[in-house]
């Protein structure tokens, strides 16, 4: 069993949902990234999604824009990346996710990068713009490293695309909270709720809410519903605000929401 | 007239290799409707003829084919023939595809259209069509692009669109893609996003290409009507390459006609400093489509130049990039100079102002026809008017000619 799911298996155990904190490496440089994984860790990230900056992100809002457009300014390349994670991962055994557009994994080599990335320690593969259709190649590249693929699953999802992205996914299927950019609201949508209800029809992989997540309180809303939740435009705008004191902003962040999920035990189970 | 070429392996969305369907998976269930409501349409009869007569007797169809004789003379070799675009209602050829993707938008219930620009021309054909129809219509555009065709922001605006100024990035026509899409992630519902040239994911390549086959189809006739052969040489200008796949669609099948495609080589290939996508980039992803980039070692895609709002793009259309692979077009660069030059040129030799985007063609076809002998035949797509371009070629003309006389 990978990693992942391990991690997901044992939160169900305890009755907790994960934590997922989503953060750009190399933002604002590699140094500082590499001193705050652990850091998440300390403050209760049970896994962590990590970013590689592209110059396009078409599914991300301004905030993670600028987080890639500083970690591209300070030279953040996929190898530099990996070798990060390979540093960290040395360091603790959370299980690491590697979020990419799809191009500057083409440019590395899809079979080379998910090798490169398995020897470094890392647990799993997002591509946001690469829909279940078209990802052939790297599900196969993945499975034979041994990394998890994890898909997508909007609101707009068919029936007949819920099937496809349950059948290729891997590790947990990324439930998109909303149809748009990633990005702070205030809300919950209650498309969201739907859609992990349609989801938990089909798929017994864990189901991950992403996309709008910035309170404690959304968290405490939907841990009902999810086992897990990613926490990244408003994490990094934490960040961004603080400064030069962004770990520690990052660290008092993230821990309003593990104190948030102490205080609510997940039930996924009983919604069936 | 159906040609299998070998790119018309599109309803798998690919053309050879190239096209496909890299989006988040938000839109992949609106692309699908879009498809389906696309063929169905597509050889419907209604749709059909209500999109021949507003091509007609709103945007000004059949546009000619004109013999360009002085300009010939000029040169002193092939004879040039222009195919008139230029002289569409707004002004460029996007008309013909703007009008087929609102009309299809209409039939689809969307009442709210968005649409990327860099030159503006596409943004100003979207307006039209959407004012055309009573459709809210929103356009994004690079400030970059703002700044320099400022006359096609007017025009938007008097068009009763909202233009929304996107400064990310290097402000131009990828990164008003971007933000158009990311529009479209949002209120996919609603709204229809009116692509503006051979790009994107499928089908938006076919679509488009569809909708602007009309150029080649009536160019092919006229040449035939007027010279009693198919040209030697189709030459088009190549930004995400819409004109010049629909000029070139025509042809396709008739393999003694070259295809040429003339991309923007700004200030040069070697300085790095240009839009040459097919000429010196290389495959990847980018806005949909796996096609031909401008892309650095890592796989960041590339801020381009060139003088040409409307070519200043670092991917291009998908089936360009089939068309360079198996050979059936070339592709090759003219500088930002070369394009001023024939832009002043047809100006003086045919009272026409071209935009400085098929101005790009022009230079090449000029070049080219110079060392052709005059049985030779050069048909150009002059795909847009240059009222845009006044400023920008009048300041890069008239500094010139301010140095050269200080000396």
């Amino acid at each position: 069993m990978s990693r992942i799911r391990e991690t997901f298996t044992r939160l169900r155990a305890a009755g907790r949902i994960a934590l997922i904190p989503f953060v750009m490496a190399g933002d604002p440089d590699l140094g500082t990234t590499e001193e705050l994984l652990p850091k998440l860790v300390e403050a209760g990230a049970d896994l962590i999604e990590v970013g590689i900056p592209f110059s396009d992100p078409i599914a991300d809002g301004p905030v993670n824009q600028r987080a890639a457009q500083r970690a591209l300014a300070a030279g953040a390349t996929p190898r530099e990346i990996l070798a990060l994670c390979r540093r960290i991962r040395e360091r603790t055994d959370v299980p690491l996710i590697l979020l990419s557009y799809y191009n500057p994994l083409l440019r590395y080599g899809v079979a080379p990068f998910c090798r490169d990335a398995r020897n470094a320690g890392v647990d799993g593969l997002v591509v946001p713009d690469l829909p279940p259709d078209e990802a052939g190649e790297l599900v196969a590249a993945a499975r034979d490293s041994g990394l998890d693929t994890v898909f997508l699953a909007a609101p707009t999802s068919t029936e007949e695309r819920i099937e496809l992205v349950c059948r290729l996914a891997s590790g947990f299927v990324y439930c998109v909270s909303l149809t748009g950019v990633t990005g702070p609201r205030r809300e919950i949508n209650k498309e969201a709720i739907t859609l992990l209800a349609r989801l938990r029809e089909r798929t017994s992989l864990p189901l991950v809410l992403g996309f709008g997540i910035s309170t404690p309180a959304q968290v405490r809303e939907v841990a009902k519903y999810a086992d897990g939740v990613i926490v990244g435009s408003a994490l990094i705008q934490a960040m961004e605000e603080a400064g030069p004191q962004g770990i520690e902003a990052a660290m008092r962040f993230l821990s309003q929401f593990r104190q948030a999920l102490n205080l609510t035990p997940s039930t996924p189970s009983e919604v069936m | 007239m159906k040609v299998d070429t070998g790119s018309e392996s599109t309803l798998r969305g690919r053309f050879g290799p190239y096209g496909g369907r890299y989006v988040p998976e938000t839109v992949i269930p609106a692309l699908e409707e879009l498809e389906a409501s696309y063929l169905r349409y597509r050889d419907d009869p209604g749709f059909r003829g209500e999109l021949e007569e507003y091509l007609k007797n709103y945007c000004g169809r059949p546009t000619p084919l004109w013999y360009a004789r002085r300009l010939t003379e000029a040169i002193g070799g092939a004879r040039i023939y222009l195919k008139r675009e230029d002289l569409l209602h707004t002004g460029a050829h996007k008309i013909n595809n703007t009008i087929g993707q609102v009309l299809l938008a209409v039939k689809m219930g969307k009442r709210r259209v968005i649409a990327e620009t860099g030159a503006g021309q596409h943004g100003v054909a979207t307006a039209t069509a959407a004012a055309l129809f009573g459709l809210q219509c929103e356009i994004y555009m690079g400030t970059e692009d703002m700044v320099r065709q400022a006359l096609n922001v007017t025009r938007m605006r008097l068009l009763g669109a909202t233009v929304h100024p996107v400064d990310s990035g290097s402000r131009t026509l990828k990164d008003a893609i971007n933000e158009a899409m990311r529009d479209w992630v949002t209120n996919v519902r609603t709204t229809f996003y009116v692509i503006g040239s051979v790009v994107g994911p499928h089908p938006y390549p076919m679509i488009v290409r569809d909708f602007q086959a009309v150029i080649g189809r009536e160019a092919r006739a006229q040449i035939l009507a007027e010279a009693g052969r198919l040209p030697d040489y189709v030459i088009a200008c190549v930004g995400g390459g819409s004109n010049a796949i629909g000029l070139f669609s025509g042809f396709l099948d008739a393999e003694e006609v070259r295809l040429v495609g003339v991309e923007a080589g700004g200030e040069g290939l070697e300085t790095g400093r240009h839009a040459a996508t097919l000429c010196v980039g290389s495959p990847g992803v980018l806005h949909g489509a796996y096609t031909y980039l401008l892309q650095d070692e890592h796989g960041q895609i590339l801020e381009t130049h060139s003088v040409s709002a409307g070519l200043d793009y670092p991917g291009v259309g998908p089936e360009h990039s089939f068309l360079k692979d198996s050979g059936r077009a070339t592709y090759v660069a003219v500088t930002d100079t070369q394009a001023l030059e024939a832009f002043q040129l047809l100006g003086t030799t045919e009272g026409i102002l071209p935009a400085l985007e098929p101005a790009h063609a022009l230079a090449y076809a000029c070049a080219l026809a110079s060392r052709l002998p005059r049985e030779a035949i050069i048909l150009v797509g002059l795909s847009g008017r240059g009222d845009k371009d006044v400023e920008v070629a009048s300041k890069a003309l008239f500094h010139e000619v301010h140095q050269e006389s200080g000396r």
